[in-house]
C-alpha cells in the first residue's frame, strides 16, 4: 500500500485559519486551568519556599529577607529536636505501615472470600477512611481519654485494668496511640488495594494449585503472595510516603506532646514555620521533607512500573 | 455548538472580571462595612456573650456588619499569624503574651495615638499595659485576667477543714492528703499541664508563690535558678504523692474544669469564666458547691496570679482600621463590660465599686480584689512561643520523671537560647 501524501498546510481550509493553529489554541484554552493549577498550588509554592529556605524569614509580613544560602539547611540538620523529630516519624512509618499492611492483607482476603453478606462488610469496612482525619483525631482523643475515655471503661468492665490508664500521658505510649488510630483510619484503603490485587489473580491458578494438592498455607506462600506482590510494593510505599508526612492527626490529638513524645518531622516543621515565625528555618525542614519523599516517591514509580496498575 | 479559543478566552476573562467584582464587593457592599472579627471559644467571654455585644453594636451602627470567627486558644496565635498578609481580619483578639512579637514582626497596628489619655488612671494596672510593647500599644484589654483557686466546698467541710487552710499552698496540700485518705477523691487536685500554654501559666503561678520570676535582669530566661527548680520539684512531687491527678499532664483548663464539675476533684486552678460554668446547674454536678480564693500564697508568702489578661487588636493589612477601632472601643467600653463581669471582669477601676456589677458575682470580685494586685508575667520577648515550647517541653519531661528537675530547666533555658 502506498501511503498518500501528507497535505501542505496551505492545501488545508483554504482562507480559513489554519486547522491545526485552531485546534492547538482549544487545546491551550482547555489546559489553561489546569496549568495555573499546577503552577499556582504546586510549582509557585515549592520555588517561593525554595526562595524563603535560602533567606531569612522571620515573619509573615517581611517583604524582604537577608539572603543566607544553605544556612537555614545547616542549622535545621545541627538541630537535636530535627533528629529527635525524623527518628519519630520513622518509628510512626515503619510501625504504622507495618500493622496497616498486615491487617489490610487480612482484612482485603476477607473481602474477597465469598461469604453472605460481603457488600456490607465491603460498605463497612470503608466507613473509617471516609470520616475525616481531624474528626477521626478527636473521636479518638475522647477514646484514650484518661478519665472518661471508653477505652478505658470497656477495659475495666472486662477486668483487663484495675485502674484507668493515661493513654496518651507518656510519650513512647502517646506515640503508639496515635499510630492506633492512624491505623483505624487507613487500613481500609490498604486492605482495598490489596483486594483490587487480590481480585486480579485468575481461579485458574488456584485451581492448578489445588490439582496439585497443594495446601492452604502453601497456596498462600507461593501463589498468593508472590502474585499480590506488586500491589503490596505499591501500598507499602504508598502508605510510607503518607505517614511521613503525618501531621493532622497529631494536631488532632496530642499537638505534639507529651514532653515532644509525639513532635514528628512535618509537625515540627510547622510549628518551626508558623508558630515561631521562622520562615527560613521552616521552609529549609520542609525541603528536607521534600527531599525524603521524593526518594520514596521514585521508589513507588518503580514499583508502579514493574506492576499491572501502571500506566506507565 | 463551536467553541472557539477567541471565544474562550473571552469567557475565561469574563468569568474573572466576575469573580473580582464579587470580591470587592464582599467587604464594603452597598455601603455597609464589613468588619471580620476573630474570637476565642474558650475562657474569657463566652461565644454567646460575645454573640450579644456584636449583635448589640451592629444594632446601634446599621452601616457595619460584623463577622465573627472563634477559635480555641491553641489555633488562635496561628490563625492570627497565617491571616495576617492576606488581610482576612479587621478585629483579632490577642494574648499579653503577643505583643512583642506581633510589634517587632508588624502584624498588628501601634495605636497608641488612639489612646485616650484618661484611659491610664481609668483602667486596672494588670489591664492596662497586656498590650503594651517598648512603651507602645497594640490593642484594648478586655478584662485584666489571672487564674484562681477553686475548691469543693463539701469536700474541705467534710475534712473539718476551713477557706484558712488553703491560704497556702502547703495548706492545700495537708487538706488534699484529708481528702484522699477519707476517701472523698482519688486524686484531689487537677492542673491544667498539658504541653500547651497551659502549663506555663500553671508553673508560672506557682513560681512567683515560691519567689521567682521567669527572666533575669537581662531579660533572658532564667528558671533554671533555685526557685525555677524548687518549683517544679514540687509540681512533680505532688504526683508522686498522690495529691495531683497523673492525667494533668494531658489536661487543658476545660479538663481541670470538667473533673471539678463532676464533683471527682477537689481543687484547680483556672480563669476567672470557670466560676459561672462550675455553678451552672446545666454543666456541673457540683453547682453552688465550688468555692473561689485567690491563688494560694508559698512559701516565700508571695501569690502572684499569672497574667493571662487579652486584647483586641487591628491587622495591619485590616481595610477599615477606624471602623475597627471603633467596634474595639465598643467592646471594650465600660458600659458593656459591665454587662458581663462573669466572663472577664470589666478593665475600668470604678466598676470594682459599683455594686450593681460586682453583685453579679460577689465571690469572684472579692477573689479579684487580692488577685489582681499581684500579677506574675511571662517573659516579653518576641520568641516567646519558641522560648514557651522549650519550656512546656521540659516541664512535662520533669513531671513524667524523665529528667530531673534542674537538668530539664537547664536545658528549657538552653533551649531558649538557640
Amino acid at each position: 500500500m502506498t501511503p498518500s501524501p501528507r497535505p501542505k498546510p496551505d492545501e488545508v481550509g483554504a482562507g480559513k485559519r489554519p486547522w491545526r493553529r485552531t485546534q492547538g489554541a482549544f487545546a491551550l484554552g482547555l489546559l489553561a486551568p489546569a496549568v495555573v493549577v499546577v503552577f499556582g498550588i504546586i510549582v509557585y509554592p515549592m520555588v517561593q519556599t525554595g526562595v524563603y529556605a535560602a533567606t531569612d524569614v522571620a515573619s509573615a509580613m517581611q517583604t524582604s529577607a537577608p539572603f543566607v544560602g544553605l544556612g537555614n539547611f545547616r542549622s535545621a540538620l545541627g538541630r537535636p529536636q530535627f533528629w529527635a523529630s525524623m527518628g519519630r516519624t520513622l518509628y510512626f512509618t515503619v510501625v504504622s505501615t507495618g500493622v496497616e499492611l498486615l491487617l489490610g492483607l487480612g482484612i482485603a482476603g476477607l473481602l474477597n472470600a465469598r461469604i453472605r453478606g460481603r457488600w456490607l462488610l465491603r460498605t463497612l469496612v470503608v466507613i473509617p477512611w471516609a470520616v475525616p482525619t481531624v474528626v477521626s483525631g478527636a473521636l479518638w482523643k475522647g477514646i484514650f481519654n484518661a478519665q472518661y475515655g471508653s477505652l478505658n471503661a470497656l477495659l475495666a468492665q472486662f477486668g483487663l485494668i484495675d485502674k484507668y490508664q493515661i493513654w496518651l500521658g507518656t510519650p513512647f505510649l502517646a506515640l503508639n496511640m496515635v499510630i492506633v488510630a492512624d491505623v483505624w483510619k487507613t487500613v481500609p484503603v490498604v486492605a482495598f488495594m490489596l483486594l483490587a490485587g487480590l481480585t486480579s489473580i485468575p481461579d485458574e491458578v488456584y485451581e492448578a494449585a489445588r490439582i496439585d494438592r497443594a495446601g492452604r498455607i502453601r497456596t498462600l506462600t507461593s501463589i498468593t503472595l508472590p502474585l499480590l506482590l506488586p500491589s503490596i510494593s505499591i501500598v507499602l510505599v504508598l502508605r510510607v510516603i503518607e505517614a511521613f508526612k503525618v501531621f493532622d492527626i497529631i494536631y488532632a490529638m496530642t499537638r505534639g506532646g507529651p514532653a515532644n513524645g509525639t513532635m514528628t518531622i512535618a509537625y515540627y516543621t510547622y510549628m518551626t514555620a508558623f508558630s515561631d515565625q521562622r520562615y527560613g528555618l521552616g521552609s529549609a525542614l520542609a525541603y528536607l521533607i521534600v527531599i525524603v519523599i521524593a526518594g520514596l516517591s521514585a521508589l513507588y514509580l518503580r514499583a508502579l512500573r514493574r506492576s499491572e496498575m501502571s500506566l506507565l | 455548538m463551536r467553541i472557539t479559543a477567541r471565544g474562550l478566552a473571552a469567557g475565561v476573562v469574563a468569568t474573572a472580571l466576575a469573580a473580582s467584582m464579587v470580591a470587592c464587593s464582599s467587604s464594603s457592599n452597598s455601603g455597609v462595612t464589613t468588619l471580620n472579627a476573630l474570637f476565642m471559644q474558650q475562657a474569657g467571654y463566652s461565644q454567646e456573650q460575645i454573640t450579644q455585644m456584636v449583635d448589640a453594636y451592629q444594632k446601634d451602627h446599621p452601616d457595619v456588619k460584623v463577622e465573627s470567627t472563634f477559635v480555641s486558644y491553641e489555633a488562635l496565635h496561628d490563625k492570627i499569624v497565617t491571616s495576617a498578609p492576606a488581610g482576612t481580619y479587621d478585629v483579632v483578639l490577642l494574648d499579653v503574651i503577643w505583643p512583642a512579637e506581633f510589634a517587632t514582626k508588624d502584624i498588628v497596628l501601634d495605636v497608641t495615638s488612639r489612646y485616650p489619655a484618661a484611659w491610664k488612671d481609668d483602667m486596672l494596672g494588670g489591664a492596662y499595659h497586656t498590650a503594651e510593647y517598648n512603651g507602645k500599644f497594640y490593642g484594648v484589654p478586655w478584662g485584666p485576667s489571672t487564674k484562681f483557686f477553686y475548691y469543693n466546698k463539701d469536700m474541705v467541710a467534710a475534712v473539718g477543714a476551713t477557706e484558712a487552710d488553703l491560704d497556702t499552698w502547703a495548706g492545700v496540700l495537708g487538706v488534699a492528703q484529708k481528702i484522699r485518705a477519707a476517701g472523698l477523691s482519688s486524686y484531689p487536685i487537677a492542673w491544667s499541664w498539658a504541653q500547651a500554654e497551659a502549663v506555663v501559666c500553671d508553673y508560672g503561678q506557682l513560681l512567683g508563690a515560691f519567689g521567682g520570676q521567669f527572666t533575669d535582669a537581662a531579660g533572658n530566661l532564667a528558671v533554671n535558678n533555685e526557685a525555677g527548680v524548687q518549683t517544679l520539684t514540687w509540681m512533680k512531687q505532688t504526683i508522686d504523692d498522690g495529691l495531683t491527678n497523673p492525667a494533668s499532664t494531658t489536661f487543658l483548663e476545660d479538663d481541670v474544669q470538667k473533673t471539678l464539675a463532676q464533683g471527682e476533684t477537689a481543687f484547680g486552678l483556672n480563669w476567672e469564666a470557670t466560676l459561672g460554668a462550675l455553678n451552672d446547674e446545666t454543666q456541673s454536678q457540683v453547682a453552688g458547691k465550688i468555692g473561689i480564693l485567690p491563688t494560694p500564697a508559698g512559701p516565700a508568702g508571695l501569690r502572684p496570679g499569672i497574667n493571662g489578661a487579652m486584647a483586641l487588636s487591628i491587622p495591619t493589612k485590616s481595610k477599615h482600621p477606624d471602623a475597627a477601632w471603633d467596634l474595639i472601643t465598643y467592646l471594650t467600653s465600660q458600659a458593656v463590660q459591665d454587662q458581663y463581669p462573669t466572663g472577664w471582669p470589666p478593665n475600668w477601676k470604678s466598676s470594682y465599686t459599683d455594686t450593681a456589677v460586682t453583685g453579679q458575682a460577689p465571690e469572684l470580685f472579692k477573689a479579684a480584689a487580692v488577685g489582681y494586685a499581684s500579677l506574675i508575667l511571662r517573659p516579653t520577648v518576641a520568641n516567646y512561643n519558641s522560648t514557651s515550647a522549650a519550656l512546656q517541653a521540659e516541664i512535662q519531661n520533669a513531671l513524667l520523671g524523665q529528667k530531673s528537675p534542674q537538668k530539664a530547666m537547664d536545658d528549657a533555658v538552653a533551649s531558649s537560647k538557640a
